[in-house]
């Protein structure tokens, strides 16, 4: 190679440039999210001592004393098998209620189609908190208030506007004439469904499962507003945790964060399909 | 015995009409072809017939059954969709055994089927693979092995070939003749392509704007278009029209040239651009395009104003710009009327 290679052409340069500033871009992103995620990890998995220490930790030291003494504190196993119950529960409402409404979606035609899309999407552009007040209400009147059903009768409307997304695009994904050959084939309507989209969209649907999960696991304003008795794990770190100590916030925080980022790594292709955005 | 009768049948989407009123009754074992341009309402008429269609209007019988009330697995009939339709999370055998198994029939006979229709349709070697790992073709082949399976009365195919290319087609079509001539079974066949309606109906049923325009015989269809649009929608190159003046009782003037015709209040002349020959009298035609075919050279011209072409012998030489004379061939002339755009016997 030549020690004095000739300059590059201005073009190249300012597409080099370009490059250079999205990457640097796309690594700003990829810092920005998985530096906080990682020193949560290593103050978990790191002695309490060394987590209340000075110099900080870059590395985890391996020592579950602090996972030990979060898993032995009062109330906390039971705030975890809460959240496990409503998560689940929150999973099963919402596809038994989105998958049918995603399907009607994409198979039919009918009147106000359009509008009861943008419905499904407004339902979460109402916030919350003031549906809270009137919400805790009902459930008192009604007996709903402390229980796991009534919390993952609200998750279940969280999750919902995602479930009937993400089915939507999943049945649409299916060509009818698989269903039509089916019908010609021998089955009835339903028979065409169990034996022909749903064995194709079943991996779609346990993704819009987990995303379900994930809702109702990192959903903390409704579980602390609706619930005293049964709190689920994010209403009892919330109500616990700012009088706990610095070991104890870590591993807490790490019992939150971890399965749902499991969970989303492993159906992130069907969120991207969620969009309309073909990534595989 | 599978004889289908349609009657009356129509069908509105919203405000647009697909189909007007059609009436056709297809023979049992008889393999009938429904050609037309897309949106003719030809896919319409086959769908309503499958059942994923219902009429607005009209009956469906099949078999000396009125079946437009029943689901389409009630109908017995199969269907070959235009993209095919395999099951992709099932295994050709399991494909091809869909049906079989959903009529309860017990295994061993399920396993004797499959064999003999693949068998059929040449993919016994591909029983064990899945629609991923085939080819259009193979995937085309397997849709028909399917249908075949069930032993239909009726066996429903809508462009099953349109997704080829072109060379595999032409192989395709002449083993699906085969095939079916062979399961005797009453076919309906959708397509757009006039060659390969020819090739394998025994009836064509020539659709324009929701009607059925003409149905008969591929060379009745050909020789004797019953209306304008036939004539200019099969063959290729398409019938040439002219318009005709009257000279005098049952003579018109066509193009300078007198010729015998129908006494009626107008008419118009057509001829088939074969049926010509260059002669000292007849049409006099001004050249513009010559196109060597091999054995035929066609010729693209002017006559009287009007675009004209004529399929001649290749050992004529002819030169753009050259003015010809062509004769048609008297008994292949046909007329009809400018009104109504029927033929006139």
């Amino acid at each position: 190679m030549n020690d004095t290679s000739p300059p590059a052409p201005p073009q190249l340069e300012a597409r080099r440039a370009g490059r250079f500033l999205f990457q640097a871009g796309i690594a700003l992103l990829v810092l920005w999210v998985l530096v906080p995620i990682w020193f949560l990890f290593v103050n978990a998995l790191s002695a309490p001592s060394e987590v209340t220490g000075f110099p900080k930790r870059m590395w985890p030291g391996f020592d579950l004393a602090s996972i030990q003494f979060f898993l032995q504190f009062q109330g906390v196993t039971q705030a975890l098998w809460n959240s496990v119950k409503v998560a689940v529960l929150t999973m099963i409402l919402s596809i038994a209620m989105g998958a049918p409404a995603g399907y009607a979606l994409s198979r039919f035609e009918f009147p106000g189609k359009e509008f009861f899309r943008v419905l499904v999407i407004m339902t979460r552009a109402f916030p919350l908190p003031l549906l809270a007040l009137p919400l805790a209400v009902m459930f008192i009147r009604t007996g709903l208030d402390d229980t796991v059903l009534g919390l993952a009768l609200v998750h279940a409307m969280l999750a919902l506007p995602f479930a009937v997304l993400i089915t939507f695009s999943l049945f649409s994904g299916i060509p009818v004439e698989l269903e039509e050959a089916a019908w010609t084939l021998g089955c009835t309507r339903l028979q065409a469904f169990v034996k022909v989209v749903l064995p194709l969209a079943l991996p779609g649907i346990a993704a819009s499962a987990v995303f379900a999960f994930v809702i109702s696991w990192n959903e903390v304003f409704a579980a602390a507003v609706l619930t005293i008795e049964n709190r689920t794990l994010t209403a009892f770190l919330l109500q616990s945790l700012n009088v706990s100590p610095l070991p104890l916030k870590f591993a807490g925080g790490a019992a939150l964060v971890m399965p749902a980022l499991i969970f989303i790594f492993a159906v992130r292709k069907y969120l991207f399909a969620m969009w309309g955005i073909a990534n595989r | 015995m599978a004889e289908i009768v349609i009657k009356g049948v129509a069908k509105n989407f919203g405000s647009f009409t697909a189909l007007h009123s059609v009436d056709l009754t297809i023979a049992d074992q008889e393999f009938m072809v429904l050609l037309g341009a897309s949106g003719c309402g030809k896919t319409t008429l086959l769908r309503i017939i499958a059942g994923l269609e219902t009429p607005s209007q009209g009956e469906v019988w099949i078999g000396g059954r009125r079946v437009d009330h029943l689901p389409p697995r009630a109908r017995g009939i199969s269907m070959v969709f235009q993209n095919y339709a395999v099951f992709p999370h099932l295994t050709v055998f399991e494909n091809i055994a869909f049906g079989l198994r959903m009529a309860k029939l017990p295994s061993p006979d399920v396993d004797r089927r499959v064999r003999r229709t693949a068998g059929l349709m040449h993919i016994e070697q591909l029983l064990k693979r899945y629609s991923g790992e085939l080819s259009g073709e193979q995937r085309q082949r397997v849709a028909v092995a399917r249908a075949l399976a069930m032993e239909p009365d009726v066996i429903l195919m809508d462009e099953p070939l349109s997704n080829l290319d072109a060379l595999l087609r032409l192989e395709m079509r002449a083993e699906l003749k085969g095939v079916l001539a062979e399961s005797k079974t009453t076919t309906i066949y959708v397509t757009h392509d006039q060659v390969e309606a020819m090739s394998l109906a025994d009836r064509i049923s020539v659709m324009n704007g929701g009607y059925i325009v003409q149905a008969d015989r591929p060379t009745e269809v050909y020789r004797n278009p019953a209306a304008r649009f036939v004539g200019s929608f099969i063959g290729n190159p398409p019938m040439n029209f002219l318009p005709a003046k009257p000279d005098g009782a049952g003579r018109w003037h066509v193009a300078g040239q007198s010729f015998a015709g129908p006494r009626t209040g107008g008419a118009e002349f057509a001829i088939r651009p074969e049926d010509l020959h260059p002669a000292q009298t007849g049409l006099q035609a001004e050249v513009r395009v010559v196109e060597p075919l091999g054995p035929h050279i066609l010729i693209t011209a002017q006559v009287a104003g009007q675009p004209f072409r004529a399929l001649l012998e290749s050992d004529h030489t002819i030169t753009p710009g050259e003015v010809i004379t062509l004769a048609p061939v008297p008994d292949r002339i046909r007329w009809f009327d400018p009104e109504t755009q029927k033929a006139i016997a």
